[in-house]
């Protein structure tokens, strides 16, 4: 997207390159700055009040900067409750829902992007629809569902959903397949593969970017998702982060800083995550190869 | 959904048994004023919302996909604002936006502008969650992010070469290439934006004067506050045919700007 020299010197003003690309960078900073300081905002507003003292939280107007640092919070809110046990429990659960994601997603996603089927619009139409019933209406008959299969303090109805594909995931992934050039299929198909190979060799390679989106996202949604261990963990040694989080705000109502403290421990794996991630969105060179199109 | 179709033609109030009521939650939606409100406002924070997002989105990750030092660290910072859970950034809003002590009012006083009431003016409400909704769009910033990388550069490459400046190459070969993954975050963004209510319930319940009371709130509010079952059930279903038309309008509509390289 970087302007070269020539759209400059058009306007009739010669001017060196190197000047050009120096101020252009310079603006691209002072934009990346900018946001920067309107960003990071929520997550500065909890590291400071992780940092205050139980009395420094509750003073009004709200002080943006700590005025001691209460470094113990940290500890002290971690092991309140078995922190680590919740810890070791989210990442079971994460893994297992994020693993099954990625394969009940990708499999229907390539189906509506290149497969010819009789009422595959209709088909198509009814997943969208999908996305616009509530969660909350379809939470009453999935719960009768998991009684019935005697699966309720278990960590199967925390994962098992995502085996069965999310309307989100598959239409992300489906237009992201639909911008990858058939031809290219059609080469692998002229040299013998099946679909499965074609998907496997072809179509993810070339979307590694939109595989990293749909991961970030579904480890968030099931890192964070507070409704499903509610409504079906009873024992608390079976519990999540984020139902940990919430025992520890109804037990310890007054230790809000420390409150905070959990929660941007329990936050950093996403952080870190989504740092790792970010990595996949460079430009490929991948599409390079069909020049002259 | 078959359920929920059943109970919208009853009285049920979750403590008596329901009563077949025929058509007559329908009929008292058409006459009631609050229905129409909470349309309208959910109308305008769906519409304002959703083309905002996804034009400023948009631009971010153009700025984020820039060949810059610290380029991993400035995109996680962007992202960070939808990572904070939902409760914990709603609260830092309702400070930030706060009309004496809040930090935008603050700033704008200091440039000598007498800043709006925000959460607490009936215009300046929506407009405020507008504004909170766009900065909290990670979400759609990572799947432009996405898209951008399936741009073969071949196509800038020739478009600089037919003597295309920085302004044509966006519009001829960055928008009409991203147009599928444009069109996604138009629908999910609608979708999210019309169901939209945990927030407001935070936020504002609905206030002032109903200014922020989106469809969403007011379907709970009748289902939880008032137990009004079935006229929930009946206020639900007109949410979901208001949905199911708007997707189908912009499918509709996608046929004539949006480009698949493999139709």
């Amino acid at each position: 997207m970087a302007t070269t020299g020539a759209a400059l010197s058009r306007t009739g003003r010669p001017m060196d390159i190197h000047t050009v690309r120096k101020l252009q960078r310079a603006f691209v900073y002072v934009l990346l700055a900018a946001g920067t300081v309107i960003f990071i905002l929520p997550f500065l507003w909890m590291l400071t009040t992780s940092l205050k003292t139980s009395r420094g939280v509750l003073t009004f107007p709200p002080q943006f900067f700590p005025t001691s640092f209460e470094w113990p919070n940290y500890p002290e809110g971690w092991s309140a409750l078995p922190f680590n046990r919740f810890l070791l429990n989210t990442l079971l659960v994460t893994t297992l829902a994020v693993v099954g994601n990625l394969i009940s997603c990708t499999l229907p996603a390539y189906a509506f992007a290149r497969l010819r089927a009789r009422g595959r619009p209709i088909m198509f139409a009814a997943m969208l629809a999908t996305m616009a019933i509530p969660a909350e209406v379809t939470l009453v008959p999935q719960f009768i569902l998991f009684t019935e299969l005697h699966m309720v303090n278990t960590y199967w109805p925390l994962f098992l959903p995502a085996w069965f594909g999310y309307a989100y995931f598959i239409f992300l992934l489906r237009q992201f397949f639909m911008t990858i050039p058939r031809e290219l299929d059609e080469a692998a198909r002229i040299d013998g593969a099946g679909d499965l190979r074609i998907l496997w060799s072809i179509i993810l390679p070339l979307s590694k970017p939109a595989i990293a989106a749909v991961t970030v996202f579904a480890f968030i949604g099931n890192w964070n998702n507070l409704i499903a261990p509610l409504i079906y963990l009873r024992s608390q040694e079976k519990y999540t982060l984020a139902l940990g989080l919430k025992l520890f705000q109804g037990q310890f109502i007054t230790q809000y800083n420390q409150m905070m403290a959990v929660s941007i421990i329990t936050l950093l794996p996403i952080v870190v995550l989504f740092f790792i991630a970010q990595k996949a969105f460079v430009r490929g060179i991948t599409l390079t190869g069909m020049g002259g199109r | 959904m078959v359920a929920s179709a059943l109970i919208s033609f009853t009285d049920w109030s979750l403590l008596s048994s329901p009563h077949w009521v025929g058509l007559d939650n329908y009929r008292q939606l058409i006459r009631d004023p609050v229905f129409y409100v909470s349309l309208r406002n959910t109308l305008y924070f769906g519409v304002g919302s959703v083309l905002l997002g996804v034009v400023t989105s948009f631009l971010i990750a153009i700025l984020l996909n820039q060949n810059v030092r610290g380029l991993a660290f400035f995109r996680t910072v962007f992202y960070l604002p939808s990572v904070v859970a939902g409760i914990a950034t709603a609260l830092l809003w309702v400070n930030i936006l706060h009309p004496d002590f809040g930090l935008i009012n603050y700033l704008l006083g200091l440039i000598g502008i007498q800043g709006p009431g925000w959460l607490a003016s009936e215009a300046w409400a929506i407009p405020a969650l507008i504004l909170m909704s766009v900065w909290g769009a990670g979400n759609t910033i990572v799947i432009y992010l996405a898209g951008l990388q399936g741009i073969p550069t071949t196509l800038y490459e020739a478009a600089t070469i037919d003597g295309a400046g920085w302004w044509r190459r966006f519009w001829h070969v960055t928008v009409p290439m991203m147009s599928p993954v444009i069109f996604f975050n138009l629908i999910t963004g609608f979708i999210a934006s019309l169901q939209a209510y945990v927030l407001v319930l935070v936020m504002t319940n609905g206030g002032p004067a109903n200014a922020t009371l989106l469809f969403g709130l007011y379907i709970y509010r009748q289902a939880f506050e008032y137990f009004n079952m079935g006229y929930a059930a009946a206020l639900s279903w007109i949410l979901f045919v208001v949905i199911i038309a708007v997707i189908g309008a912009q499918f509709w509509l996608a046929r004539r700007w949006v480009y698949y390289e493999s139709r």
